[in-house]
């Protein structure tokens, strides 16, 4: 068994109600209950569930993000406090690279490619020869010679491209996606899937997927943690959950998904 | 009461973006379009419904009951939309009024059409609300539509577009924006309501799985041709297209199976 890379014990996101009458008491609604997470070094794990299910909030709690109301992150043995100081989380951003959803609105319009994947290098003072990194994982995402260019010269794969680049610039040891595909067109979104597939193995990264795809993850992940309401309601290898599942609520959204 | 579709082309800025397109929605029948972003199926689906952007420029025939409207003015066309043919689209959150309550929405083509106002349309708001599967139809009529969940707005949607009574509903994507459980049920109403009311169905979308679950026949597009389309049990079992197999390719890559992957 490799090691532990990333472990939530009992970790709680709670979110107040806004009040509808100046006079009502406060109320508190949960948009993450005790969730338990262990995470192994090399493996990939996929958090799916439906829109409100708190995958997103898991997501941000797991990135040192947003501060959990209770309950701890661990990365690499290290308790995370998100909030912490910029300087003092700097050995957490190194471990860690993500790939957001909207291709659109993920890259800054106004700086170079170039700029956009060599940032991480930047901002956590990593030295080297920074340019020659940058065209490395340019090339490694089929984009050579690109860094000059700007965004809206690419299209919405092309851009997801530029965004795993920067993801994996500073060799971080976690790759985190939260729904990296789901803005793409099919044929595109199968290229990406198996260019994160390659380098996930190639590097030796662990991935955390978050997805409402179920497609995506029992292609990509050997664990699954499925969410609905701010629970996580069943979690395991992805072969039993998805093949077996004993959750009402993963039952219902397995039958519910289209097949050919 | 069919739909024919002959040699249709949109320019836009001078860029062909349908090219000669050419296919029939026979009465009853429920027809898919399917392709990527850009294929140009959602102007399709527009020039059908007379809603192309300025600008646009539209040639060849689109005949419905043997009429052609291609041509037609815009007062000519509104009569027919709505009434005759309706559309649902993909987003409910901007297809509705924020400031108008959602029983006054549903019933707008009703009232539009077929003259139908006060206690009548409030009976018919209720009605809808029913038929679509909505909770509590007599007071949901009256909410808000930020007071609905997407899956909800997207019932209203359908409602709107069932209430002139129409014999030809266009759907472009109405499940995309939806989760996977809410989409099985908007799938499985818009079904049976078109079957109900012995509608025919044009529905667009870039899901093969989806197309599997509400389509009898196909269209695929590419950009804005053509390049295949039949019986979809035959376009996913046997595709002769190199576009459509690549479809059905790369879909299966991220395929949902209950098997397990292969």
């Amino acid at each position: 068994m490799s090691e532990i890379i990333l472990r939530a014990r009992g970790v709680t996101r709670e979110f107040r109600a806004p009040r509808r009458t100046l006079f009502e008491k406060r109320t508190v609604s949960f948009a993450l209950r005790p969730v338990d997470l262990t995470v192994r070094t090399g493996s990939s794990i996929g958090v799916i569930g439906e829109s409100g299910s708190g995958k997103s909030t898991l997501a941000r709690l797991l990135l040192g993000l947003d501060q959990p109301t209770s309950g701890v992150v661990e990365v690499a043995g290290h308790a995370v406090d998100a909030g912490a100081s910029a300087r003092e989380l700097r050995w957490l951003r190194r471990a860690m690279g993500v790939v957001l959803q909207d291709p659109y609105g993920s890259l800054d319009p106004r700086m170079s490619v170039g700029r956009i994947v060599g940032e991480p290098l930047w901002a956590l003072g990593i030295g080297g020869d920074r340019s020659q990194r940058v065209r490395e994982v340019l090339t490694r995402v089929g984009l050579g010679g690109v860094e000059g260019r700007y965004p809206h010269e690419f299209s919405g794969g092309q851009r997801q491209r530029i965004a795993l680049a920067r993801a994996i610039v500073h060799r971080p040891r976690i790759l985190v996606g939260d729904e990296p595909l789901s803005a793409l067109d099919v044929t595109v979104r199968a290229q990406i899937l198996e260019l994160l597939n390659e380098i996930r193995r190639e590097e030796g990264m662990t991935l955390i997927m978050i997805s409402h795809d179920i497609g995506v993850v029992q292609n990509v992940c050997d664990e699954v943690v499925v969410m609905t309401d701010g629970d996580v309601v069943e979690q395991g290898p992805t072969s039993d959950v998805l093949g077996n599942p004993r959750h009402p609520y993963t039952k219902r959204l397995l039958a519910a998904i289209p097949t050919i | 009461m069919s739909l024919i579709v002959d040699d249709l082309s949109i320019e836009i800025d001078g860029a062909r973006v349908v090219d000669r397109v050419g296919f029939e929605v026979p009465a009853g029948a429920r027809v898919g379009i399917i392709g990527e972003s850009g294929s140009g199926k959602s102007l399709t689906a527009l020039a059908i419904m007379g809603l192309l952007p300025d600008g646009a420029e539209l040639r060849g025939s689109i005949r419905w009951e043997g009429r052609e409207l291609v041509g037609l003015s815009e007062r000519e066309r509104a009569p027919i939309r709505g009434r005759e043919m309706a559309m649902i689209f993909q987003e409910p959150q901007t297809a509705l009024n924020p400031i108008r309550r959602v029983g006054a929405q549903m019933t707008e083509a009703a009232r539009i059409h077929r003259g139908v106002r006060g206690r009548r349309a409030a009976r018919l708001a209720t009605e809808l609300a029913r038929d679509v599967g909505l909770p509590s139809p007599e007071t949901i009529v009256s909410a808000y539509p930020h007071q609905l969940s997407g899956g909800q707005r997207q019932r209203v949607g359908i409602a709107a577009a069932l209430a002139g009574q129409p014999s030809l509903i266009v759907a472009d994507e109405p499940t995309t924006a939806l989760d996977v459980t809410v989409q099985k049920g908007i799938l499985d109403l818009l079904a049976g309501l078109v079957d109900d009311r012995d509608a025919s169905l044009l529905f667009i979308t870039h899901d093969l799985a989806v197309l599997a679950q509400i389509a009898t026949h196909a269209l695929v597009l590419d950009h804005g041709s053509i390049v295949e389309s039949g019986e979809v049990d035959r376009l996913l079992s046997e595709p002769e297209h190199p576009v459509t197999r690549g479809l059905l390719r790369d879909a299966k890559a991220t395929l949902w199976r209950p098997g397990g992957p292969s």
